[in-house]
């Protein structure tokens, strides 16, 4: 089985290509990249990507697929839909499921539902603690036996400092990175949006900077302490910024992500006590999405990760602080990232770097590369096609988007993972 | 002069629509001071009070209030706490609302629940108190109080004190008050009062004392006991300390001071009795006042658009102080 992919503009941070190319897929790998037009003639299949990006597959080192448990706000195979519809080919999945994925078992039954589902690559994310209890080591290493790429507990911040340091020491033994979800539960006491004038005008509790703050300077200490593998999730305020610059400016094994929620939106977007606004960590004001933007353009912030949080809308159309934190993003991230091309923050490259190889390495795997010999996981975008958000036509199971009427620039139109097309914009172009 | 379809907050409401809402209030007042203290103007509607917390007052006042327009009232009170196991605050609503109310009158310990309801469901919705967020009538009440003993508003200077943080009643007050023209401050212990109410352009202070110099009211909020166990303070005693007012500080105000509280008090925690009983308190007016406001919004919510020029010709023949009558939209 071949496939011809020509025509297009190819785009592989990897490699630092960027260029008119053809790209030839045999056997599920990268067999060739080459000059445009010289493929003629080859393939069983060609696509025709004449004024599209071509880019490796986009990979997501945070989401929440919900199976086991939560199967009414999301499955494995519904967020897999929206996973490569969004341009994803590959997916890192918390663990805080039902039961949590802290034991080989449940890591193994995600990967048989992965493969049942056949779409984005599912890579599971063990449980740091037991339970996500934040008391005992859950055994890591059996879980990496049956495939995790690294260990959180997020969703439930470590607040035991000694656990986080021999989850940091253990796992350097499996290279595995420990992602952290940086938010004092202390400070943030419950609260429901960022701490500021808004949340007092609202009424509603605040959760203060300091609250991540204090978390990223202490797990930043022990990364200092332990030499093991750090990596931020979902940074929300300049001073987590600030320190994470200062760490990698040390030589710390330290990385880092940001969402694009925290990089496009403010907690105005709370106005009116709109549910799908509100998320752990909380939207933050205009000063801190200028610094995430500054850690995104000087590479303090290695990945940009949805944190796909699906829930049900019972679960969001109720009192503001009782909704559920967490906001859908696997079909919004890419549209959202292009706003930063346009912006001139950042090259397409540069963001796509962010949302391919830098996960990838990260997480230690071999894909987000067009490399010859690299898993055909590839991404076909039209950069400039413009289209507006419907909630209702997500394909998540669930639909609490804070970007429900946006109009965007930039859409996917196939999506390959491992040499099959698994999504494509229209219908017929589905299984080549 | 008001044409809105729900009473949310007092945020956003313009000053016109302040003394307009204020002036309806001032000429409903006068059908509380008659023998026969009843209207017919809301006859045939309905208001229910969906109460998610415990109130006497404020529950009270709007069942009175609704009754002295010849509305049928409901009151129903509902455990908040029950709503995770059982119906959602959305689905009792529209249960409700199914059953055609002309208003529905809402408190709940969540801040924007009213607002989630005037989203969703198809009625006017009073907000009768919502979380930390706001107490609307309660404003307005206050208001008419000191329009009542000061005449204007405007360029008066008001204290708030007490738990600034957790309290609905002074982020209404102190809204309707900058918006009609007042110096507001607030005095209370830092973890309560914080830095971000500036921006509302009012002062801060946490020395009682210096707080109350010179000012003309004196507006002191429910202390909850509750606040110690979250370390606001480290004893209720220690708060009544430095932030009770006494006869003694309150010397440092001007001497026509008025004396005012949302109720319930803490007697000898956040207020001395000697004071909540003393001559300058209108504590109790402020209760008489709240029902005149809140008739004057279950009027106008109630009575809406094509109705209202119907009601009002009704409610103006009823009146027989002509003087308000001209306040009527």
């Amino acid at each position: 089985m071949s496939i011809v992919i020509y025509g297009g503009t190819v785009v592989d941070p990897a490699n630092e290509l960027e260029g008119p190319r053809d790209l030839l897929i045999e056997d599920g790998v990268i067999r060739a990249v080459a000059p445009p037009g010289s493929l003629l003639g080859v393939g069983e299949s060609r696509i025709d990507a004449s004024g599209l990006i071509v880019a490796p597959g986009l990979i997501d080192m945070h989401v929440h697929l919900r199976e086991p448990g939560y199967e009414y706000k999301e499955t494995v195979l519904t967020g897999t839909q929206a996973a490569v519809a969004g341009g994803f080919t590959a997916v890192a999945c918390m663990a805080n499921t039902n039961p949590v994925n802290d034991n080989g078992a449940v890591t193994r039954y995600i990967l048989e539902r992965a493969r049942a589902a056949n779409l984005a690559r599912v890579l599971p994310v063990g449980a740091l603690s037991k339970g996500l209890k934040g008391e005992e080591l859950a055994e890591i290493g059996e879980m990496v036996a049956e495939g995790i790429v690294a260990v959180s507990d997020d969703g439930c911040p470590v607040m035991d400092g000694n656990l986080m340091r021999r989850a940091l020491e253990y796992c350097s033994m499996f290279h595995l990175p420990v992602s952290v979800h940086e938010e004092d539960v202390h400070l943030a006491g419950g609260g429901v949006m960022n701490e500021g004038p808004t949340a007092l005008r609202l009424g509603l509790k605040g959760i203060p900077n300091a609250a991540e703050e204090v978390m990223v300077a202490r797990d930043i200490a022990l990364a200092r302490l332990t030499g093991g593998r750090l990596h931020i999730a979902h940074v929300s305020t300049k001073e987590a910024v600030a320190l994470i610059r200062q760490a990698k400016a040390e030589g710390l094994a330290v990385t880092a992500e940001v969402t694009p929620h925290h990089f496009t939106l403010t907690e105005s977007a709370v106005e009116g006590y709109n549910t799908n606004a509100k998320m752990a960590p909380p939207l933050r004001r205009a000063a801190d999405v200028e610094a995430v933007k500054d850690g995104l353009r000087d590479g303090t912030i290695d990945a940009i990760a949805t944190d796909h949080a699906p829930h049900h809308r019972d679960e969001k159309e109720v009192e503001f602080d009782r909704a559920a934190y967490g906001v859908v993003g696997l079909e919004t991230a890419l549209p959202l990232a292009l706003r930063l091309v346009e912006e001139g923050l950042l090259s397409l490259s540069a963001v796509l770097r962010k949302l391919t190889v830098n996960p990838a390495r990260i997480l230690g795997l071999p894909y987000g590369t067009l490399s010859p010999g690299a898993p055909a996981d590839v991404v076909i975008f039209d950069p400039h096609r413009r289209w507006q958000v419907e909630a209702r036509r997500l394909r998540s199971k669930s639909k609490n988007t804070p970007f429900d009427g946006w109009d965007f620039t930039g859409k996917v139109i196939w999506t390959l993972v491992g040499g099959r097309v698994v999504y494509a914009e229209r219908k017929e172009e589905m299984g080549r | 002069m008001f044409h809105r379809r729900h009473f949310l907050g007092i945020e956003g409401l313009s000053r016109d629509e302040l003394l307009f809402l204020l002036s309806m209030a001032e000429s409903f007042r006068e059908i509380s001071e008659r023998a026969v203290k009843k209207v017919p103007t809301l006859r045939g509607k309905t208001v229910i009070n969906l109460f998610y917390e415990p109130s006497t007052r404020t529950r009270t006042s709007f069942e009175i209030a609704a009754k002295r327009l010849s509305a049928d009232t409901v009151n129903i009170t509902a455990a908040a706490s029950s709503v995770t196991k059982g119906e959602t605050l959305l689905d009792t609503a529209r249960n409700l609302i199914a059953m055609r109310p002309a208003v529905l009158v809402i408190r709940h310990p969540s801040s924007g629940a009213p607002h989630l309801l005037a989203r969703l469901v198809d009625c006017p919705v009073i907000n009768a108190g919502d979380g930390t967020h706001e107490h609307p009538t309660q404003a307005l009440l206050d208001m008419m109080t000191i329009r009542a003993c000061k005449g204007e508003i405007a360029g008066l200077t008001v204290a708030i004190v007490g738990d600034l943080l957790h309290s609905r009643v002074a982020r209404s007050n102190l809204l309707a008050l900058t918006a009609l023209g007042a110096r507001v401050r607030l005095v209370g212990p830092p973890t309560l009062l914080p830095p971000e109410f500036r921006l509302w352009g009012v002062e801060m202070y946490t020395d009682l004392r210096s707080g109350l110099s010179g000012v003309d009211v004196v507006m002191a909020l429910r202390l909850q006991r509750e606040r110690q166990a979250r370390n606001f303070l480290p004893s209720v005693e220690e708060y009544a300390r430095h932030f009770c007012i006494t006869p003694d500080v309150l010397a440092e105000a001007k001497e026509d001071v008025l004396i005012m509280h949302p109720g319930p008090m803490n007697r000898g925690i956040e207020i001395d009795s000697q004071v909540a009983d003393g001559p300058y308190s209108v504590i109790l007016d402020q209760v008489t006042n709240g029902v005149a406001v809140r008739m004057a919004l279950l009027y106008l919510l109630a009575t809406q658009e094509r109705e209202q020029a119907e009601a009002r010709s009704a409610l103006a023949q009823e009146l027989p102080m002509r003087r308000h009558a001209e306040a009527l939209p």
